[in-house]
Formats: C-alpha cells, structure tokens, sequence
C-alpha cells in the first residue's frame, strides 16, 4: 500500500475526516452571516465564555453541549444588557464579559476533579473521538445547517438591513437570538475538532475567503463551504505526516487559502487592485471608470 | 388600490425617551392622510430619526401610540402597509447583493417562511425596477450604482413592498440634480395613486415644490399641516433658531436698479425665499396664478 494512503487505513482517522468535513460545512455556512453581519468578536466572545459552562454542566451531570449553550448564551445577552444600560461599547463590554468567563471556567476546572481532559477542550481533540462523537456532531451539524439553509433569507435580510426586515414584518427579536443559538450551537459542535481556542478561524475564515471571491450571496456560501470542507480534510491528513495539532493543521490550511485568495482574488484581490490603480494612473482618466449613468 | 378608504397615519402623544435618560420626542402629535407628500424637517438631533423610528415600531413609546391605517405598528408593518428608503449613509455597499437580490427583499412580506419568490412576486420587483429606470441594472452589485442609482434600487424595493406609507430618509443627500427631478416626479405619481410619504429632509427650499404638507419638529412637533400655513418664517425661526444662514434681500446689496432680475445661486441647497408680508414665494408661478393674484388683490387693498 502506498504510504501516502496510509491514514485511510486508521478509523480514527476516517472517522476524524467525515466529522472535520460536518464541522468545516456547519462552521462555514454560518461564517458567511457572521462576516456579513459584523459579529467576529462575538464568535470570538461565545466560544471563550463555553468553558464554565462545561465545567458545570459536568459537574451537576447535564450534557456538556448543554451546558456549553446556556453559557454562550448568556454571555452574549450578559453583553448586550451591559452595552444597553452603561456608556461603554459593545467591543469592550464584550471583551470584559467573554474573558471573564473563560477565567472563571479555568478556576473552576481546577477546583472541580473530573476525568476532562483542559487540553481537549481548548484544543479539540478530533483523532480521539469516542463512540457516539461520530453520530452526534453529524446529528447536530446537519439540523443547524438545515435551520440555517432554510432561513437563509430571512438571515440574509437581518444582515443586510434589520430595518427592512422589519418593515416587511420579520421577528427581527427572534432573528437575532436564532443567530446567537446557532452560533453557540456550532460553537459546541466544533470543540471536539478545533477547541475553544481556534474554533473561531472555522467561523470567519471561509466566509471571509469567500467574501474577496465573489459579489453574490449564493456563491459565497458555496465558496466557503468549499474552502472550509478541504481544509478540514487536508488538515486531518496533513496532521497524520506531521503529527501536529490536527485542529492547528486545520486552522493553518484555511490561513493559507486565505493568504492565497487576498493576494490574487481576481477583483477584490490585492494583485487585481495594484493593476486597476496602475492602469488608471496610467494615463486614463479615472472619470472612465465611473459607473454610466442613463435615465430610462 | 382593494382597500378605498385613504391611508392614514396617526402620531398621538408621543413621548420616547433612552435608556440613558435622553427625552428625544416629548408628546409629539400630528396626523396625515394619503395620498400626500409630507415633508418632515428640523435640525439634526431634533428627533426627526426618532420619530422614523417610533413609525417603524423600532422603538416603544414610553407614552402615547403611533396608529397606521388606524391599526397599532405591529399589526399594521405584518400587513406590509410601511415602506423604509433608509439613508446612503446606512446601507453597507460592499454586501454581496445584487439590485435584484434587495429589490424582492421588498416582497419577503409576502412569501411564506421559506421566502420562495413567486412569478408575480418576479413580476412587481420587474415592474418596480422598471418603474425606476433600473432593468437594465439588474444584475449588478449595488456597490458598483451612482448615487442617484443606489438611491432609486431602494425606492424600487419600497414600490414592491406595495407600501401605502412610505419613509424616506434624506432621499436627496448625494444625488445628482436630474435623478432628484426624476425621484420628485415619481413621488408625486405615487399621490396621485393614494400612498402616504414622509420625507426627512434639510432640504428647505425643496420643500414647497413638492410637498404638500410639513411637519416641523424640534424634540416635539412644532406645527403640522398644509405647507403653505406652516412651513412659515416665524415657524421656521422656532424649528431651527439661529441655525440656519440669512439672506435678507432688504437688508442685501440688491436695490431698485436691480429691477426684478435677481439670480440666487446655492452649492447643495435650494434658496427659499420669503415675500415681503412673509408669505412663501414659490419658484414657478405655474399654477400659483391664484396665490399671485390674491396678493395682488391685498396689495390693491393697501
């Protein structure tokens, strides 16, 4: 057998690529309204303020994603309460609450004796599932993406315009905790591949990489998902050559496609921007660029 | 139209306060009916936004109740009856939208959960497109539209909304002379049709070409109603106090040898120009042959 097949032969490692593709997918699709809507600290926030409440969760013997939800949760509505009633901004009310809780998470787990692994959790733990992590994640993975695929619309109008959206009737309240749930909901489903730490690149980068390639929605979604399914999949292999960190692995791959993509993204790359601020200053008027205007 | 009766809006006693204890509208009433165009005008920080917001159910009243069609915002923005043309300033252009993608954003109202246009919801947002002279632009990006451009996609979205009120921001900041024309005339199609528009503007001398009604405020309603009655001297100097800039022909350099020939050149903004009793002076006489010849008649009084 050639050694470059070699991981297949391991069901850790198959079982490592279905699960980093399910999360790569989930991770991907939501990093488009994420990127879109302004809220990369706040995935940043949720997933740092999930540890107290695995801890706890383990503690009183609830599920840990249960757990790891409800203190997402609060920290983003802690947030927005604290922003609402004070004069400090967002940014930085966030940045108080999410660390405070990711401390208090760390105190907790050491006051706490269990068989976690802090590691595991921070740092995800993808070629060690254990029995059931398979068709959990595939479970969870593909209800948030069925919910976030069927409500794309109405997402995508909250994004774009929460005026708008409810001006034409939309539960705009609703929309926004929706979003927050599945953003804490994917956050749990990736700890097990990326960790706390890390699982926010699987939540902006591929929609980030996807937003310099195209100026549709439609694309943008397949485009990320794209980057994110095959970074997920080299990332896992690569980690097995270089037995390295498989969600580092992971992270690394997707840094890469995106160093790639701002460099020569054909019209919103820097390479294509240099050779249109070239050929304007190049003797052409830049009143030849401007968009015609006709009246019909 | 399959509703007769006029739309109407109601404002009553309407008081919003911040939570940081900033009182933005204190027991702001006015009252208006379709089809008009009615100009909404004060200072920045008077509560213009404010009062969009309330309208739009965006903020809560803490007194007082805002009625469309004589139902409460709610039920009234569930049965598409508010249309919004937010302000350039808001809208993110880089958004990967096409001008069609934000146009049957209008008809989402319409479509049940999973937001699946229908033919005839393909129809509207082609006749509203067209309505505004953007076919062809269709499948553009809406980063890459003028000003004037970017401004008639989202009056096409509130045409196929099917709104019979609708707000407009400040529709006329950054819009060349022939789309603001061209926006103006389509406005007044829309009167003439029933619909209700409110218009937020610092625009002063637009303001009695093409509106019908005023309503000035300055953290409340200072008076609301017919241009011509409120949209006074003595009304405005309340609106804006010391805000705005002077230009008194009797006190300027402008005399009898001057004759009647006066040309008055403004960079973004339409002079507007008061007669000597402090009656408004309108910029085309036709169909003023009235007013004129009222005046005309008081002066023979004298």
């Amino acid at each position: 057998m050639s050694p470059l097949l070699e991981p297949f032969r391991y069901g850790f490692m198959v079982d490592a690529m279905i699960v980093g593709t399910a999360v790569g997918a989930v991770c991907a699709v939501l990093s488009c309204y994420l990127v879109l809507k302004g809220w990369s600290l706040m995935g940043d926030a949720v997933s740092h303020a999930v540890l107290p409440g695995i801890v706890i969760a383990y503690a009183v013997g609830l599920p840990l994603a249960l757990g790891a939800f409800l203190s997402g949760l609060f920290c983003a509505v802690a947030t927005g309460y604290i922003k609402a009633n004070s004069r400090v901004k967002e940014d930085t009310v966030m940045g108080v609450v999410f660390t405070g809780l990711f401390a208090f998470g760390l105190v907790l787990f050491t006051k706490i004796k269990s068989d976690l692994h802090l590691d595991h959790i921070l740092f995800g733990n993808i070629l060690g599932l254990e029995p059931g992590d398979l068709r959990d994640t595939l479970m969870v993975a593909g209800v948030t993406l069925t919910l976030v695929l069927a409500l794309r619309r109405d997402l995508l109008l909250y994004c774009f315009d929460p005026e708008q959206a409810r001006a034409a009737g939309l539960n705009t309240a609703f929309l926004y905790y929706l979003l927050l749930s599945l953003l804490a909901v994917t956050i749990v489903v990736s700890l097990k591949a990326v960790g706390i730490i890390l699982v926010i690149a699987m939540l902006v980068t591929p929609g980030c990489i996807a937003y310099l390639l195209t100026d549709r929605f439609g694309r943008m979604l397949w485009i990320a998902t794209g980057a994110a399914v095959l970074s997920s999949l080299g990332g896992v292999y690569a980690s097995f050559f270089l037995n390295a960190s498989t969600g580092a692995c992971i992270v690394l791959l997707q840094a890469g496609i995106f160093l790639v993509t701002l460099g020569f993204a054909p019209k919103h790359g820097l390479w294509a921007r240099m050779r249109r601020a070239g050929r304007l200053s190049g003797g052409q008027r830049p009143g030849k660029e401007k968009p015609q205007f006709r009246r019909a | 139209m399959n509703d007769p009766a006029p739309i109407t809006l109601e404002v009553d006693d309407v008081t919003v306060s911040y939570p940081n204890g900033n009182v933005a509208l204190q027991a702001a009433s006015f009252r208006l009916a379709g089809g008009a165009i009615c100009a909404l005008v004060g200072v920045n920080g008077s509560g213009k936004s404010t009062l969009f917001k309330a309208i739009m159910g965006f903020v809560r009243p803490a007194r007082g109740a805002v009625r469309i069609g004589g139902r409460p915002v709610a039920e009234a923005l569930k049965r598409n009856l508010v249309a919004y043309v937010p302000q350039a300033e808001e809208v993110d252009w880089s958004f990967p939208v096409s001008v069609w993608d934000v146009v049957m954003m209008g008809r989402y109202g319409y479509m049940n959960f999973l937001r699946i246009p229908r033919a005839a919801d393909r129809r509207i947002v082609e006749e509203s497109l067209a309505r505004v002279g953007m076919l062809e632009f269709r499948e553009r990006q809406i980063g890459e539209l003028s000003g004037g451009q970017k401004k008639r996609v989202f009056l096409a979205r509130a045409l196929a909304q099917r709104s019979r009120v609708i707000l407009l921001d400040e529709p006329f900041t950054g819009v060349d002379v022939k789309t603001e024309a061209a926006i103006i005339e389509l406005l007044r199609a829309l009167r003439a049709e029933g619909h209700l528009m409110l218009v937020s503007t610092h625009n002063l001398g637009s303001v009695p070409e093409f509106c019908d009604q005023v309503v000035l405020v300055n953290r409340t309603v200072l008076a609301a109603g017919a241009t011509d009655t409120v949209f006074t001297e003595s009304n405005l100097a309340r609106a804006f106090g010391g805000v705005l800039r002077h230009f008194r022909f009797d006190e300027s350099t402008v005399q009898k040898h001057d004759g009647r020939a006066v040309t008055l050149l403004t960079d973004d903004e339409r002079p507007l120009v008061f007669g000597k009793d402090g009656h408004l002076e309108y910029r085309e006489r036709a169909g003023r042959e009235r007013v004129i010849e009222q005046r005309a008649e008081r002066e023979d009084d004298h």
